[in-house]
């Protein structure tokens, strides 16, 4: 127990409350010297349109992401989840993309997504040339491709977990279902939904944490532009550090991504551990 | 549910069509990465003479090999040490009812909140002030720490609904509680042992930010941040950076396929516990 806790306090535990305390001063990183300004950094951040748009994109992508991903997801699980020949293939198919590194996938989509990049290219193929455009350099297309490639890469983490949920299903429940003659809709929704309350609670919970820390993504695809178009709270907190060597006020905007993700995670586990007692 | 009925056909169609979606990117990553630049037809035409020239260049000018060596030698050790000290650690916080035990696991679980922007900084500062920047040393400890509350906290999961009749049994023949893990319990482990190993080794080997920070700039990197760097030297020059991406991508693919069942059922692992 004792390696684990040093461990652990002495990478996450005491950084973080030093973080905590750096908040509240103007330190720029490297002057061992630097002055407690109180809430100066927080209330800069309540009139700086930049970080507000970057906790507005935050938001809006872990929001996007998790509809987006669990829905995909579940209905490739449902789809996966039949008699078809495939399904054994499709799943490893399906779910390799959730191991490969993302940095490496969105290096690859900004090619693809460029002006000349195969997207464009497939779009003309098949007759919809005038579709065609710059997908990551219009700000108001950037941040819904960099919501697309996580989709992408993670639908099929989701898809496992709703299958592992799925096959945890005993087949005599449906029969029972199916020769009470309800339809497939009210079986899904009466049946399947309640009984898959655990994989929808571990799904939503990794899905939205990991949409509000989003950096890799956004890092690779645009670098945050065009402008400031696509930056999340992470990257503006990146850049703020060691571009601009404001490591005071980056730490506030951590402290800020901190408080945003310890609100989420509670009030999702509050209602989702309640569906989960509601369902059993 | 297991008569295939022409239902079961169309549905399967429409299931391979949507998987052919999902790897037209890996299809145009492998037909540019073997391409000629001097070769500008469209991106999705299939490449008429396909070269290699763009891995060797890529290989030697990334230095990949190096990244390779370096992402094996630091995901193996930080998935070692974080594997031991937390099944070690969990034991005895899922067994003992005491007050501190409880307050112990809970102040480990507060670090599943805490984001690593907010302690990265700081961490940053005692690095350099240490002078460990830049090294893989650095990282390995990193993930030591940073993994620990995540898998405390699967291990902790696990051990509680595991009977502790096996333990009484060897202690009452004179087992020691050290001895009791090694040989009675951590062998029944094993299922949520390898749920930890794979979740922590893909992370930790895809993680990009915590290197971008302590190793940029350095000539010891790992693979995400080597690819990262090569991307920034080379901007345009997508056949090359292609070949670089494909390179990096291969390893994890040959372990992923090669070990897709424990892979998989690891990913969904964390369902049960």
């Amino acid at each position: 127990m004792v390696p684990a806790l040093s461990l652990f306090a002495f990478v996450v535990l005491v950084p973080s409350a030093r973080g905590v305390y750096y908040a509240f001063t103007d330190w720029d990183g490297l002057d061992p010297e630097f002055v407690f300004v109180g809430l100066r950094n927080f209330t800069e951040m309540a009139s700086d349109p930049d970080a507000l748009r970057a906790v507005w994109h935050t938001l809006l992508v872990a929001v996007a992401v998790t509809v987006l991903q669990n829905g995909f997801g579940l209905l490739l699980a449902l789809g996966v989840n039949t008699a078809i020949k495939s399904r054994d293939v499709l799943r490893v198919l399906l779910f390799a993309p959730a191991v490969v590194t993302p940095i490496v996938t969105a290096y690859l989509w900004r090619n693809l997504l460029g002006p000349d990049g195969a997207v464009n290219s497939l779009l003309g193929a098949v007759g919809l040339a005038s579709w065609r455009q710059d997908w990551l350099g219009d700000p108001d297309l950037a941040l819904w491709m960099v919501v697309l490639v996580v989709v992408w890469q993670f639908a099929g983490y989701s898809m496992v977990i709703f299958l592992a949920g799925l096959q945890s299903i005993p087949r005599e429940i449906y029969e029972a279902a199916a020769i009470d003659g309800s339809g497939p809709v009210r079986r899904f929704w009466s049946i399947v939904r309640p009984l898959l309350a655990p994989a929808i609670t571990i799904n939503l919970m990794l899905s939205i944490i990991g949409g509000i820390k989003l950096f890799d993504q956004v890092y690779a695809l645009t670098g945050g532009g065009p402008g400031h178009a696509t930056d999340t709270i992470s990257t503006l907190i990146y850049k703020d550090a060691f571009t601009l060597g404001e490591f005071g006020y980056s730490i506030a905007l951590a402290v800020v991504l901190t408080v945003i993700v310890a609100v989420v995670s509670a009030g999702q586990y509050t209602v989702l551990s309640r569906n989960e007692r509601a369902a059993s | 549910m297991n008569r295939y009925t022409p239902r079961t056909l169309v549905l399967e169609v429409a299931m391979i069509a949507v998987a052919a979606v999902f790897a037209f990117p890996v299809y145009v990553l492998i037909n540019l990465a073997v391409r000629a630049p001097s070769d500008t037809s469209s991106p999705i035409r299939p490449t008429t003479a396909p070269t290699l020239e763009n891995f060797t260049q890529a290989w030697q000018e990334a230095g990949l090999g190096g990244a390779l060596i370096n992402s094996v030698l630091v995901t193996a050790a930080s998935v070692l040490i974080v594997l031991a000290v937390s099944s070690l650690a969990a034991y005895p916080l899922a067994r003992s009812t005491a007050r501190w035990s409880r307050g112990t696991f809970l102040l480990i679980m507060l670090g599943l909140i805490l984001p690593f922007q907010l302690a990265s900084l700081p961490l940053y500062q005692t690095v350099r002030d240490l002078g460990l920047l830049g090294s893989v040393w650095s990282l390995i400890l990193f993930y030591s720490g940073l993994q620990v509350p995540f898998t405390t906290f699967l291990y902790a999961g696990f051990l509680r609904a595991l009977p502790r009749d096996f333990e009484d049994a060897a202690s009452i023949d004179g087992c020691a509680p050290l001895q009791a893990f090694r040989y009675v319990v951590f062998p029944m482990l094993k299922p949520i042992t390898v749920t930890a190993l794979v979740l922590n080794a893909v992370g930790i080997w895809n993680d990009f930010f915590t290197p971008l920070l302590y190793l940029s700039g350095s000539d010891q990197q790992t693979m995400p941040v080597a690819v990262a760097g090569f991307v920034g030297q080379f901007v345009s020059d997508w056949n090359l950076i292609f070949a670089a991406l494909l390179i990096s991508i291969v390893p994890v693919l040959a372990v992923y396929l090669a070990l897709q069942r424990s892979i998989i059922n690891g990913f969904a692992g964390g369902l049960k516990g």
